[in-house]
């Protein structure tokens, strides 16, 4: 018979014998957790890289705070580029009078002819998810809002839309419209207008935050380089130029970050899995001596042997790994189903990259794990048919399974992609599983001290005390598995309530931006008798960093992209005559109330000092629409921006900033869900901006939800590993229980008594487990909240509850499903296969 | 006198491959109290598997087992667990002492599953009299064969049953620690009035008992007493 016939027989027999099902469910969770994170990271990175080009809606866009020089349109078509102007800013905007309801902010562009310059704007189409694309732009007088605008206002085609002074008709309500927002977390609703009727809105005023955009586009040849090379040489502060590839590795980073911490994620899963099949590997060589010492007693050489062994388990590796990648396929379906919202417009496809990669990680796990006991079991002496208490053959401890901790290693790599995260994350997942089985390892020596009454407990305490080495790494690998799952759900409810708890239950939920100086004592009052609040205005000029210490500002000089984007956009500046409630001063000191003029100074706030790397004593020029204003930095100052109220990075004296174009900020609170005053304010002035913060709060929140439970989902692959260590451990010891049974039934134990002993031992387990679980999650927990979100920490004593009390039901009911057949045989035929 | 153990018409078979084997065909015995019976064989003749219906640890494809008056095939396995706490005390070749437990809690352990109450008390005065008194918070593999077979004796005797089992109870042991404990196994009995079944094929160990049963391809072939010999 040929080998592969033979191993196959020999496979079809265990299968039948159920001898390797714990390997199975191992190699299946590892292929399809990683499978599920890769289909799914995969997929998103498809779609961006497919969308990309069309996410600008152009090849190039140059964009400004300020309206662009014609020189660049001119420039450009002289290239032979296609080009388009685009303002976009955002406004309130209601249904005209007499449907007037309460007023939506809406993401406004001005758009001509020509746009956009790539991609399409979609309309909804039943036929059709991603939408059916139109040409054309608004006709002048006409709108085009996009379906979540229609949704809000209520608006159908034809409704008569106030936007600013002017009123304009619906003329389409569309699905999407390129937008660099096209693949991330959707912002608001959207309106499109033509360009020549931006003015009948008189909508931009001095204070209100438009970006002027030029959409550039190749109409054949290749212009755009040379193009982008004219312009660099060009643009001045506040204007910056974005292809996709300036675009993309934004985006993707975010992305990549998201993947990164789902594959380490799901890597978790793969260690515990790891940990299973090393167990049922061995539980394999042990129930195999007798079968391979037969082999090689009939003649078989160790290298034939051998291979009849590898032979099955390369048969056996590859059914489990194509069921792991179905059970993927499925979880990455509803890991797009779960983040559904949080992506305008359909994924692409699943591709078999990612597929590969999980069955590659299935085989060498497989491999790495079960081969040195492999070995062992070709080397197994044929004198063993005879002499049954030869010395087992060894696998060589640690050092044999050095190839398995090397695969770890690579995959860890491989999902990490940086050195210094990956090992953060080996580190971290080592510590946790060492601390988690140092604990259980004390815990267990404790255990003896407890009061050993009945023989159901004492004999349940014995099996852990036993076994407490394989103990402690089952609690351990339970408790990590818990401790996620804790972490992502008690934890981060107990969190959040704190953060909120933080704010005052008067905290602002309403923020009016873009008050023009003459609306604010009519505002005031309209506020006041609507409210009755008295609301504070404070002024707001925005002015850009153009100097420090004299000398020209070079923004390239900011490794940290988060600094250049400070240092170029334009700040809000503000002036008071006293530090603000929720300032404090770390260091200079602040100008007294009677102080006037930038003699006084400029009080910074800390952080941003720091971003920019500004110190107390550096002069500081701003350029305010053409103006400058110069002034030292005289103080500090640290702000706290939970509290929601006005404020401002940098402060002047009043005086400073007399003449500047100015407008009001005010924070207040309104009552939820009355927009009476608001419909009256913007009706009255529609430059007015409204931002409901409680319904920031609210989105925030949501989407917070949505990855959290994609998180979840992930992490249930991390206790799935954990219950599969608990069921290889007790697949490994299902001879030592079944002889235990038999020799306690010979003595007259009932079932109940027996019984009794393992659900004592699992109850222990399992309480032990969600023990360390609780107790690291309350440690990490400690440390997001004083270290990473700076709320005050109340511990929780339900998690202890959840965390003992589940650990205990679900090991329990785990363990005793993995058991119970030990206590059906009889007890002779057990005792003599034994004896 | 009523019999202790009565078998009737025991008979198993079992499959194997396609052809049922028959272990044992329609073996019908008494045992009177206080009696010590051997049940002597060669290899395959069918002693551990009638010692094990005896005791209730097997059930016979025909035939039923009496013990005390009680028929052990109207009991379910939790009855006949319960009447073998309360009746049996068992005496293995490979010891059977589970690992996990020290040579007092092996000995216990009948005690504890009968829920008495002064288990460790009792366990203690059973190791001091089979001479262990001084190992008792020792773990099996601490111990010698021997010393496992005398905390094995121990644990039998410590529920004080009517009637001690004992399957080749020298068999691992090297000669002289054999007889020691087959010494004391003797003693043990005639102190307490017990009954024995023993199952071996030591010769001298099968002298020792008043009654010889013979098997021989599951059939019983020869009942010899001490004094007398009966065809079965």
């Amino acid at each position: 018979m040929s080998t592969l016939r033979l191993a196959l027989r020999l496979l079809g027999r265990d299968w039948r014998a159920g001898e390797l099902r714990v390997l199975i469910a191992a190699l299946v969770l590892a292929v399809a957790s990683v499978g599920t994170v890769g289909f799914f990271a995969d997929r998103v990175k498809l779609g961006l890289s497919e969308q990309a080009n069309l996410l600008l809606g152009a090849d190039l866009m140059i964009s400004g705070d300020r309206p662009l020089p014609d020189a660049y349109a001119t420039e450009a078509q002289r290239r032979g580029l296609a080009v388009s102007p685009v303002i976009r800013f955002n406004s309130m905007v209601q249904m005209a009078a007499p449907n007037a309801n309460a007023p939506v902010l809406a993401d406004v562009k001005a758009v001509a002819p020509g746009y956009p310059l790539r991609g399409a704007i979609t309309l909804p189409d039943a036929e059709l998810p991603e939408g059916r694309p139109v040409a054309g732009i608004p006709n002048r007088g006409e709108v085009w809002i996009d379906t979540r605008l229609a949704q809000r206002l209520g608006a159908a085609l034809g409704a008569k839309i106030a936007v600013g002074e002017a009123t304009f008709a619906v003329g389409a309500i569309f699905l999407q419209e390129p937008e660099i927002a096209g693949l991330s977390f959707a912002l608001g609703p959207k309106l499109l207008l033509n360009r020549d009727d931006i003015a009948a809105t008189n909508l931009l005023q001095p204070g209100n935050r438009a970006t002027w955009r030029l959409l550039v586009a190749e109409r054949s040849g290749r212009a755009l380089e040379g193009y982008r090379e004219w312009l660099t040489l060009q643009l001045a502060a506040g204007q910056r130029v974005e292809t996709v590839r300036d675009l993309r590795p934004e985006v993707r980073q975010t992305l990549e970050r998201a993947e990164k911490f789902l594959g380490l994620a799901a890597l978790v899963a793969v260690l515990l899995a790891a940990v299973a099949v090393a167990l049922a590997a061995s539980r394999y060589l042990r129930r195999h001596l007798d079968a391979a010492a037969m082999l090689r007693c009939f003649g078989a050489s160790v290298a034939k042997t051998l291979v009849l062994f590898v032979t099955q388990f390369v048969v056996l590796g590859a059914l489990a790994c194509v069921a792991g990648l179905i059970v993927a396929l499925a979880g990455q379906e509803l890991l797009v189903v779960l983040l559904s919202s949080a992506f305008t417009g359909g994924l692409p496809a699943p591709t078999w990259p990612p597929g590969l990669a999980a069955f590659i990680t299935g085989m060498l796990l497989l491999f790495g794990f079960a081969l040195p006991p492999l070995v062992a079991l070709a080397k197994v002496p044929p004198l063993r048919v005879l002499r049954r208490d030869l010395p087992r053959p060894r696998v060589g401890g640690a050092l044999a399974y050095l190839a398995g901790i090397l695969v770890i290693g690579v995959l860890i790599a491989w999902q990490a992609r940086e050195a210094q995260a990956g090992a953060i994350m080996v580190g971290g997942v080592a510590l946790l599983v060492v601390a988690s089985t140092a604990i259980a390892r004390l815990l267990i020596a404790l255990l003896k001290r407890l009061p050993q009454r009945g023989v159901s407990w004492r004999f349940g305490l014995a099996n852990l005390r036993r076994r407490a080495l394989a103990s402690s790494l089952q609690i351990g690998a339970l408790a990590l598995g818990l401790m996620a799952l804790l972490l992502l759900t008690v934890v981060r409810g107990d969190l959040m309530r704190n953060w909120r708890a933080t704010l005052p239950p008067d905290a602002p939920n309403q923020f009016l931006i873009n008050v023009l100086p003459d609306q604010v004592d009519d505002a005031r009052t309209i506020l006041n008798t609507s409210l009755k609040a008295d609301t504070t205005f404070r002024p707001m000029v925005r002015g850009r960093l153009v100097e420090v210490n004299g000398q020209k500002l070079d923004t390239t000089r900011y490794a940290d992209t988060r600094a250049r984007r400070l240092a170029e956009r334009e700040f809000n500046l503000s002036w008071t005559d006293k530090l603000p409630n929720g300032n404090r001063i770390v260091s200079g000191t602040f100008w007294l109330a009677s102080a006037r003029g930038s003699d006084a100074g400029i009080s910074l706030e800390d952080g941003i000092a720091q971003t920019l790397g500004v110190k107390l004593g550096d002069a500081l020029t701003f350029d305010v629409g053409g103006n400058r204003v110069t002034a030292k930095v005289t103080s500090l100052r640290k702000v706290d921006w939970d509290s929601f109220r006005v404020n401002f990075f940098a402060l002047f004296p009043p005086g400073s900033l007399d003449d500047m174009p100015t407008t009001y900020i005010a924070a207040f609170r309104a009552p939820d869900g009355n927009g009476g005053w608001l419909s009256s304010l913007i009706q009255k002035y529609p430059n007015i901006l409204a931002i409901d913060v409680g319904e920031i709060l609210r989105q925030v929140q949501a989407i917070m939800e949505r990855v959290a439970r994609a998180i979840e989902f992930v992490f249930l692959f991390t206790l799935a590993g954990g219950l599969l260590v608990l069921q290889a451990a007790i697949a490994s010891t299902q001879d030592e229980r079944r002889y235990d049974a038999a020799v306690l039934r010979t003595l007259g134990a009932s079932q109940r008594q027996l019984r009794g002993a393992q659900i004592a031992e699992f109850l222990l387990l399992g309480a032990i487990a969600g023990l360390v679980a609780a107790a690291g999650a309350t440690a990490i927990g400690y440390v997001l909240a004083d270290r990473v979100f700076n709320i005050p920490f109340t511990s929780n004593p339900m998690l202890w509850l959840y965390g003992i009390g589940g650990g205990a039901i679900a090991v329990t009911i785990a363990g005793w499903l993995g058991t119970r057949s030990t206590l059906r045989q009889p007890p002779l035929a057990i005792l003599r296969q034994f004896g | 006198m009523q019999p202790l153990i009565r078998a009737e018409g025991l008979t198993k078979i079992v499959q194997s491959g396609d052809e049922p084997l028959s272990i044992l065909e329609n073996v019908t015995f008494d045992v009177e109290p206080g009696a010590a019976v051997a049940i002597v064989g060669a290899s395959g003749s069918g002693k551990t598997t009638l010692l094990g219906l005896l005791a209730g640890l097997d059930r016979p494809t025909a035939g039923d087992v009496v013990i005390d008056g009680t028929t052990l095939s109207s009991l379910s396995e939790d009855a006949r667990a319960a009447l073998r706490a309360r009746l049996l005390g068992f005496v293995f070749q490979s010891f059977q002492l589970l690992p996990a437990l020290t040579a007092l809690e092996n000995v216990m352990l009948p005690l504890e599953l009968a829920n008495a109450a002064d288990a460790t008390t009792r366990a203690r005065t059973w190791l001091d009299r089979v001479g262990l008194g001084k190992r008792t918070g020792h773990y099996p593999r601490q111990l010698s064969g021997g010393e496992q077979q005398r905390v094995a004796i121990a644990r039998a005797f410590v529920g004080e049953p009517k009637l001690l089992m004992a399957d080749e109870p020298t068999g691992n042991l090297d000669g002289a620690t054999g007889v020691e404990i087959a010494e004391l196994m003797f003693r043990l009995n005639r102190e307490h009035g017990t009954t024995l079944v023993l199952v071996t094929h030591d010769v001298n160990l099968a002298s020792r008992c008043v009654r010889r049963l013979s098997l021989s391809a599951g059939r019983l072939v020869g009942d010899e007493r001490a004094n007398a010999t009966v065809p079965a």
